[in-house]
C-alpha cells in the first residue's frame, strides 16, 4: 500500500520549558482525532517502531486518564500516563503527562508536563500540533535526559546502518 | 550527570527565534555585526542584545579585528541541544509515520462506507 507520507515532524523550543512539534497529515482532522485517540489505532503508531505496545488506556473524558506502555524492542518497559483536561472533540486535547521512569527525586507532580494537542484542518489536510508545557525546569530535564539516552541508541542503530550498507 | 547551569541556559539563548535566526547566519561562518542587521532585520542595538545572550552561554565567540568585531558560532556548546532536539525530532516522524499508515486505512475505509450509502 502506497502511504502519501507528508513530510516530517518539526521540533521547536518555543520557551525554555516548551517543546512544540508539529507535522502535517493528508487526512481531514476527524480521522486524526480518532487515530489519536482510539486505543486500538494508537498502538499502531505511537510506538514509533522501537518495540510494541502492551497497553494503550484512553478514558477521554475531562478527569479521565490514560496510560500508554510500550516494550522496546531491547527489552525495557517505557510507560506514561496522565488525566485529560480538556477536550474539544476533533479540535483539542489538553492533557497531562508523567513519564514512569522519572529519576528519584523528581516527584510526579514536578516531573508531569501539560500537552496541548491542537488539529486544524485546511483542504482536507489536517495540522497537528503537540504543545508540551514542561512545569518545572527539572521536568524537562528528564525530558532532555531520557530523549538523550535514545539519542545514543538512535545513533547506534544508525551507525549499524551505515555499517551494512557498506557492505 | 549533573546538568551544569549553562546547559539550561543554552536552552534559554536558543529558544528565541531572533537568537536562533542569528545562529543560523553563523552557522554559515563568521559575520561582521553589520551582516547580522542587515540579515536579521533588527536594528543594532538589539543585535547586539541577542548576541550578549549569546555570548554569555558560550554559543557564540567575538573578536576584534581591525575596527570590526567578528561573531562567530560555537557550536560546542549548542551540540548537546541540537542532537536532543534531532534526536526527538526523528522520534515524532516515525511516530508520526506509522499514523500516516492508520490514517491511509481510515480514509479508505471511510469512502468503502460512503458508497455503500
Amino acid at each position: 500500500m502506497t502511504v502519501t507520507r507528508s513530510g516530517s515532524a518539526t521540533v521547536t523550543l518555543p520557551t525554555d520549558e516548551q517543546i512544540l512539534i508539529t507535522r502535517e497529515f493528508d487526512a481531514p482532522r476527524e480521522l486524526v482525532y480518532e487515530a489519536f485517540t482510539t486505543p486500538d489505532l494508537v498502538k499502531r503508531w505511537w510506538h514509533a517502531n522501537r518495540g510494541e505496545m502492551t497497553i494503550a488506556e484512553i478514558d477521554l473524558r475531562v478527569g479521565g486518564k490514560w496510560r500508554y506502555v510500550m516494550v522496546t524492542d531491547d527489552g525495557f518497559e517505557v510507560g506514561f500516563h496522565g488525566e485529560y483536561r480538556e477536550i474539544v472533540p476533533n479540535e483539542r486535547i489538553v492533557s497531562t503527562e508523567v513519564y514512569e521512569g522519572l529519576p528519584e527525586g523528581v516527584s510526579q507532580e514536578d516531573g508531569a508536563t501539560v500537552n496541548t494537542a491542537t488539529f486544524t484542518e485546511a483542504d482536507g489536510r489536517t495540522t497537528l500540533t503537540i504543545l508540551v508545557q514542561t512545569t518545572s525546569k527539572a521536568s524537562r530535564d528528564a525530558i532532555i535526559d531520557s530523549g538523550m539516552e535514545t539519542g545514543l541508541q538512535d545513533a547506534l542503530d544508525l551507525l549499524e546502518q551505515a555499517a551494512l550498507s557498506l557492505r | 550527570m549533573a546538568r551544569a547551569a549553562t546547559t539550561a541556559d543554552a536552552f534559554n539563548a536558543v529558544a528565541e527565534p531572533r537568537r536562533r535566526q542569528i545562529l543560523d547566519v553563523l552557522a554559515g561562518g563568521e559575520r561582521p555585526v553589520n551582516d547580522l542587521v542587515r540579515v536579521v532585520g533588527l536594528a543594532q542595538p538589539q543585535v547586539s542584545k541577542h548576541l550578549r545572550v549569546l555570548r554569555e552561554v558560550g554559543a557564540v565567540d567575538v573578536r576584534g579585528d581591525g575596527r570590526q568585531r567578528l561573531y562567530r558560532l560555537n557550536g560546542h556548546a549548542l551540540k548537546p541541544i541540537h542532537d536532543w532536539v534531532k534526536n526527538y525530532e526523528r522520534s515524532w516522524s516515525d511516530r508520526f509515520d506509522q499514523l500516516d499508515v492508520v490514517l491511509e486505512e481510515l480514509k479508505q475505509k471511510e469512502e468503502g462506507d460512503d458508497s455503500d450509502a
